[in-house]
C-alpha cells in the first residue's frame, strides 16, 4: 500500500526559524567591507533637471562616490525597456531615483545625499489615464519608439500609450443594436502600493575577474540575471543572483527592481560590495507599486439574462514607466470578461503613461483589477433586468466547452464555476437577502463576486529540479522558487515524499535560491510555482527512480521492471523481501570485495508550459493561458447608515484549484489573498495633489487592514482535476483577492442603494456617492 | 528633561545578558539591537512606528524599539524574540499557521506574549486592542488570531 503526503496538511519546515526571530532576510545578512547606498528621489512629479551639484555631498565624511543618471543614461527593463536606474534629465514621478551616494555607513550616506542640490524646472504633470489620452497631455516618453520590447506589447510612439492589447471575438458591434438591456458604466481607481513587510534591497558586487554578485529580495532572480547580462553586456554565467527568503513580494518583487542600480553603484566604486536599502516610504513610492485603473463598460443582455456582448476599455494607469505594466494590462485583456461565457467581444486595453509612481505586478495581475469593474456591472446589469445577482452569475458562469476572449476552449481541465457560486452562497448566507435591518442606523448587508485567473507568463516559461542523495538514504530537492512566505516549498516536500514513498523528514529543500547552482526556472509569480516546479520535481523523482533500479537491477539479478522503489528501499515487487536499501545504492552499490557500481544518483527534471501561443495583435486571438483557477466570493458588512462606517464581517471564497496538496497551507493563502484584496478596496490608494505629489507614502496615513478589521473567513475548495497539474493541482496563491473589491462594493452598494463605481471605499466616497445620487433623483 | 551629548558608553540589559555598547543620542534602541548587538529578530518594517515589526519588551511592556532612543534604556530589561523560548505562544504560531513570510512574526508573538502575561484570559476587545499596532500582509491574521486563543483555551 502506497502512504499518501499529498492532501495532506503537513506543517511547514521554516516555522521554528520564523518564530524565533532566527529567519535571515537579505538586511539580516553580514557582508564583509560593505558600502553604503543612498538615494535622492524627485520632490516633483514631472520636472526638467537644469542642474545637479554634487561638490558638497562628495566632500561630506565618508563618501566614497556620487553618480547621477549621466552614468548609465540606458532605459532598460523586461517587457518594455523604458526606465533608466537614475533619472535621466527629466524626472517623471514623484519619488524618482535622482542621484545616489556610496558611503563607509548609512549614516555618512544618508547626511551627504542632504548636501546634493538640484535644479528643476517644473512641468505640467499628466493626472490620469485618461487625461494622458487628451491631445493636449504632454508626452512623457519622446523616445518611445526606440525602446526594446517584447513583440507581444504594442507602443504606440508619439502618445502616452505604452501598449494596447485588442481583443475581437465575434460580432459585438450587431449584437448591442439588438439588445434587450444594455449597461454602460463607467469606472476607476487610484494606483497604490504592496506593502510587503519587508522593503526592497540589493547588494551588488563586482570580483576581480569581473563576476557579478547579487543578493536581492527578488521573486525573479532568473529574470534579474538575464536582464542584467542583456544591459550591461556582460555574460549571462558571470552573473550569480542569490535570493534568501523574502518578507512577501505579492508581485512587487519580481522584474528589476534595485539590482540594475546596486550594480552601476559598485561599478562607480570599483566593485566594492555596495547596498541599498529602501526607508518605507522610498519603498512605497520610489518603487513600484500597483496599477491604477479606469474603465468602460458596456454589457448587452438578452430576455432570458443571457451576455450577448461586452465593449470593454480598460485606461490602465501604469504611471511614468510601464515596463511591467505592458503585460498587466495585456494579462487583463486576456482575461477581460471575466468568469463568463461572452461570444461577442470588443475590449481595447491600454497601459498608460502618466506621472504617478510607475506600476508592476500586483497579485491577480490585471486580473483584481478588470474583476472589480466586471463585478460592479454584473450586479448593475442583475438590477436592471431584476433579477438575483447570483442568479444572473450561474445564468453566465463559463463552463467547459465555452470559449475565452482569445478564443481558446475551456478543455477537460475547467473548473466547476457553478458549484464554487452556490456553495459561496451558502456560505454567506445569500437566501438571507441581500440588504436585512438591524436597526435604524444599522443594515447587514451582502454582495458577491466572481473570480478567474490564468497566469499571463511567456509561452515558454520553464521550471527545472535537481535531486540529490545523501549517505543516509535522504534527498535535497535543489530548485529555484523563493520563498516569499507562500509555502510552496514544503508541497514539493509532499510532491517528493509521495512520488518517492519515502518518509517527509527524508526530503529536505534548498530555502534560498543561487542562479549558479539551481535549476533554471522562470520566476515566482503568476501562481505556477507548486504547478511546474512540482511538474519537475515529479519528473526528477522518475529519472532517480530510474536509476536506482538500474542499479538494484544489477545487484538483485533481476529485470529492471521487476523493481519498486519505496520506504527507501529497491525491492522485487512480488518478492518484496528481496530489496536492497537506497541509502546503500544512491552513492554507489559497493559490493563485499570493495568493487563499487552505478555511481551517485542525480534526479534531473524539467517542465515547460504546453502548446502555449502567442495572440494575434489585431484580434487576440490565441492560446496565452495555462490554466484557469475559478472561484466565486462573497462578503457579509454590518454597515452604518448614518456615518458611512462598516464593519466586514465575513468574507467566503470557494475556489476549483484541483487537488489540494496542503489544506491549511492552501486556506492561509486564500484567506491571506481576502485580506489583501477586502485592504485593497476598504481604504487603499495613493492620493495626490493637484500637482501630483503622493500625499500618503507612510503606512500611518496609506491605510491597511489591522488585527481585529479582519472578517471571518470561510474558505472552501472544490477539486476538479486539472489533468497536467501535478497530482492533479492547479494555482492558488493570488486568486483569493481578484473577486473580494467587487464584492465588498457590490455589498455597499446594497446597503445605500447608490451603485459606487470607484475605490477605495472610504466613508467619504461613500457619502459623496450617496449626496451625488440624492441630488439626480 | 534629561539631554544627552555626544557619544556615551551605556550598558544595556537584553535578554538577560549586560551589553557594553557606545550610542550616540539620535541612535535608536532598534538600530543598536540589529547593528550593533546582531538581534536581527526585530526589523525595520517603517521606522516609523507604525508596522510593529520591531515591537520588543521593555520592562515587559510591548514597544516599539524603532522609535525608542538606545540612550534611554539604561536600566531597563529589554527582551527580543530571541529571548522568548519555546513559549506557549510561538508553538501556537506554528500550529495554528500563525505566520507565512515570517516579517512581521517576530513583532507580533513578542506583541501577543505579553498580552497574555498580563491578562489571564484577555477577550476580544483587549487582543484587539493590543494587536491592532502591528501589522501583516501575508495571513489575513486568522492563524495569529487562531493561534492567541489557543494558548488562552489552554489555560
Amino acid at each position: 500500500m502506497t502512504k499518501s503526503f499529498v492532501g495532506k496538511s503537513i506543517k511547514r519546515n521554516d516555522g521554528l526559524d520564523k518564530i524565533s526571530g532566527n529567519q535571515k532576510y537579505l538586511d539580516d545578512l553580514k557582508f564583509g567591507g560593505l558600502l553604503y547606498a543612498s538615494i535622492l528621489s524627485s520632490p516633483h512629479a514631472h520636472a526638467e533637471i537644469l542642474n545637479i551639484d554634487i561638490k558638497e555631498a562628495e566632500n561630506s565624511p565618508g563618501v566614497k562616490k556620487v553618480i547621477t543618471g549621466d552614468y548609465h543614461p540606458h532605459a532598460m527593463g523586461l517587457y518594455l525597456g523604458d526606465k533608466p536606474p537614475l533619472a535621466v534629465q527629466k524626472v517623471r514621478y514623484y519619488g524618482e531615483p535622482v542621484a545616489a551616494v556610496i558611503a563607509k555607513s548609512k549614516e555618512n550616506a544618508e547626511k551627504a545625499v542632504q548636501k546634493i542640490k538640484v535644479k528643476y524646472k517644473k512641468l505640467n504633470s499628466v493626472s490620469s489615464s485618461r487625461k494622458s489620452l487628451k491631445k493636449e497631455a504632454p508626452i512623457l516618453h519622446k523616445n518611445l519608439k526606440d525602446y526594446t520590447h517584447i513583440p507581444d506589447v504594442l507602443p504606440q510612439p508619439n502618445s502616452n500609450i505604452a501598449n494596447l492589447t485588442k481583443i475581437r471575438k465575434g460580432n459585438y458591434q450587431k449584437i448591442a443594436e439588438e439588445a434587450k438591456y444594455v449597461i454602460n458604466e463607467k469606472f476607476k481607481f487610484p494606483p497604490g502600493d504592496h506593502v510587503a513587510m519587508e522593503n526592497r534591497s540589493a547588494v551588488a558586487e563586482i570580483k576581480a575577474n569581473g563576476d557579478v554578485q547579487i543578493y536581492s529580495t527578488t521573486q525573479a532572480p532568473f529574470v534579474v540575471k538575464e536582464l542584467l547580462a542583456f544591459n550591461f553586456d556582460i555574460p549571462t554565467g558571470k552573473i550569480n543572483v542569490i535570493a534568501p527568503p523574502i518578507g512577501g513580494g505579492f508581485g512587487g518583487k519580481a522584474g528589476l527592481q534595485l539590482e540594475a542600480l546596486a550594480y552601476i553603484l559598485s561599478k562607480s566604486v570599483g566593485g566594492k560590495p555596495v547596498k541599498i536599502v529602501n526607508k518605507r516610504e522610498d519603498d512605497m513610492v520610489s518603487s513600484p507599486g500597483h496599477i491604477g485603473l479606469e474603465a468602460d463598460v458596456t454589457i448587452t443582455a438578452d430576455e432570458r439574462a443571457n451576455i450577448t456582448g461586452m465593449d470593454l476599455q480598460y485606461y490602465f494607469d501604469a504611471g511614468a514607466y510601464a515596463d511591467y505594466a505592458v503585460n498587466v494590462s495585456r494579462a487583463a485583456a486576456i482575461s477581460a470578461t471575466g468568469p463568463y461565457k461572452v461570444e461577442n467581444l470588443k475590449c481595447d486595453s491600454y497601459c498608460l503613461y502618466t506621472n504617478h509612481p510607475f506600476a508592476t505586478a500586483y497579485r491577480g495581475f490585471g486580473h483584481i483589477e478588470l474583476a472589480y469593474v466586471i463585478e460592479r456591472s454584473m450586479d448593475i446589469l442583475a438590477k436592471k433586468i431584476d433579477i438575483d445577482p447570483v442568479k444572473l452569475r450561474l445564468i453566465n458562469a463559463i463552463a467547459k466547452g465555452d470559449t475565452t476572449p482569445t478564443g481558446s476552449l475551456m478543455d477537460n481541465n475547467t473548473g466547476d464555476l457553478k458549484a464554487c457560486i452556490n456553495k459561496t452562497a451558502e456560505l454567506i448566507d445569500w437566501d438571507q437577502g441581500s440588504v436585512v435591518k438591524v436597526d435604524n442606523d444599522k443594515v447587514i448587508a451582502r454582495g458577491t463576486g466572481l473570480l478567474w485567473k490564468s497566469p499571463a507568463m511567456p509561452t515558454n516559461t520553464d521550471a527545472g529540479a535537481i535531486l540529490t542523495f545523501n549517505n543516509d538514504g535522504s534527498v535535497n530537492l535543489h530548485n529555484s522558487i523563493v520563498e516569499i512566505g507562500q509555502g510552496t516549498k514544503t508541497g514539493l516536500r509532499q510532491i517528493v515524499a509521495e512520488k518517492l514513498q519515502m518518509p517527509l523528514n527524508k526530503v529536505h529543500i534548498t530555502s534560498e535560491v543561487n542562479t549558479k547552482t539551481g535549476p533554471h526556472d522562470w520566476a515566482t509569480a503568476a501562481s505556477r510555482s507548486l504547478m511546474m516546479a512540482g511538474r519537475a520535481a515529479i519528473n526528477a523523482c522518475e529519472d532517480a527512480i530510474q536509476q536506482l533500479k538500474n542499479t538494484a537491477a544489477r545487484v538483485l539479478r533481476c529485470p529492471v521492471e521487476d523493481l519498486t522503489v519505496a520506504k527507501q528501499k529497491v525491492f522485487i515487487t512480488d518478492e518484496p523481501d528481496i530489496f536492497i536499501k537506497v541509502r546503500d545504492l544512491c552513492l554507489g552499490y559497493v559490493y563485499e570485495n570493495g568493487n563499487a557500481i552505478g555511481g551517485q544518483i542525480i534526479g534531473r527534471g524539467n517542465y515547460i508550459a504546453r502548446k502555449l501561443s502567442s495572440m494575434d495583435l489585431k484580434t487576440g486571438q490565441g492560446r496565452p493561458a495555462l490554466e484557469w483557477t475559478l472561484g466565486a466570493q462573497a462578503v457579509e458588512i454590518e454597515f452604518n447608515l448614518r456615518n458611512y462606517s462598516y464593519q466586514i464581517k465575513k468574507a467566503a471564497s470557494t475556489m476549483d484549484v484541483g487537488k489540494v496538496i496542503n489544506p491549511d497551507l492552501a486556506r492561509g493563502q486564500v484567506t491571506g489573498a481576502m485580506a489583501m484584496g477586502l485592504s485593497f478596496a476598504r481604504s487603499e490608494g495613493f492620493s495626490f495633489n493637484s500637482s501630483d505629489v503622493v500625499q500618503n507614502d507612510t503606512l500611518r496615513d496609506y491605510k491597511i487592514l489591522r488585527y481585529g478589521e479582519h472578517p471571518n473567513y470561510y474558505v472552501e475548495f472544490i477539486e476538479t482535476p486539472q489533468g497536467d497539474g501535478p497530482f492533479k493541482a492547479r494555482g492558488l496563491g493570488e486568486q483569493g483577492v481578484i473577486g473580494m473589491p467587487g464584492a465588498l462594493a457590490n455589498a455597499i452598494s446594497n446597503a445605500v442603494n447608490q451603485e459606487i463605481k470607484e475605490l477605495p471605499l472610504i466613508p467619504e466616497l461613500i457619502y459623496k456617492n450617496v449626496k451625488k445620487g440624492d441630488n439626480n433623483d | 528633561m534629561k539631554t544627552y551629548k555626544g557619544k556615551k558608553e551605556i550598558s544595556l540589559n537584553v535578554n538577560n545578558e549586560i551589553y557594553k555598547v557606545i550610542v550616540k543620542p539620535n541612535e535608536t534602541l532598534l538600530n543598536i539591537l540589529r547593528d550593533k548587538l546582531e538581534l536581527t529578530g526585530p526589523k525595520a518594517g517603517c521606522e516609523n512606528g507604525d508596522c510593529g515589526a520591531c515591537t520588543v519588551l521593555i520592562n515587559d511592556k510591548p514597544f516599539k524599539s524603532c522609535i525608542a532612543l538606545a540612550v534611554e534604556m539604561e536600566g531597563k530589561d529589554i527582551t527580543t524574540i530571541e529571548g522568548l523560548k519555546k513559549t506557549k505562544i510561538q508553538k501556537a504560531f506554528i500550529d495554528k499557521e500563525g505566520y507565512q513570510c515570517g516579517y512581521c512574526t517576530s513583532g507580533f508573538i513578542v506583541n501577543a506574549y505579553a498580552l497574555l502575561n498580563k491578562y489571564k484570559k484577555p477577550n476580544e476587545t483587549q487582543i484587539k486592542d493590543w494587536l491592532n499596532s502591528n501589522l501583516c500582509r501575508c495571513t489575513g491574521y486568522e492563524g495569529i488570531e487562531r493561534a492567541i486563543k489557543k494558548v488562552i483555551d489552554n489555560r
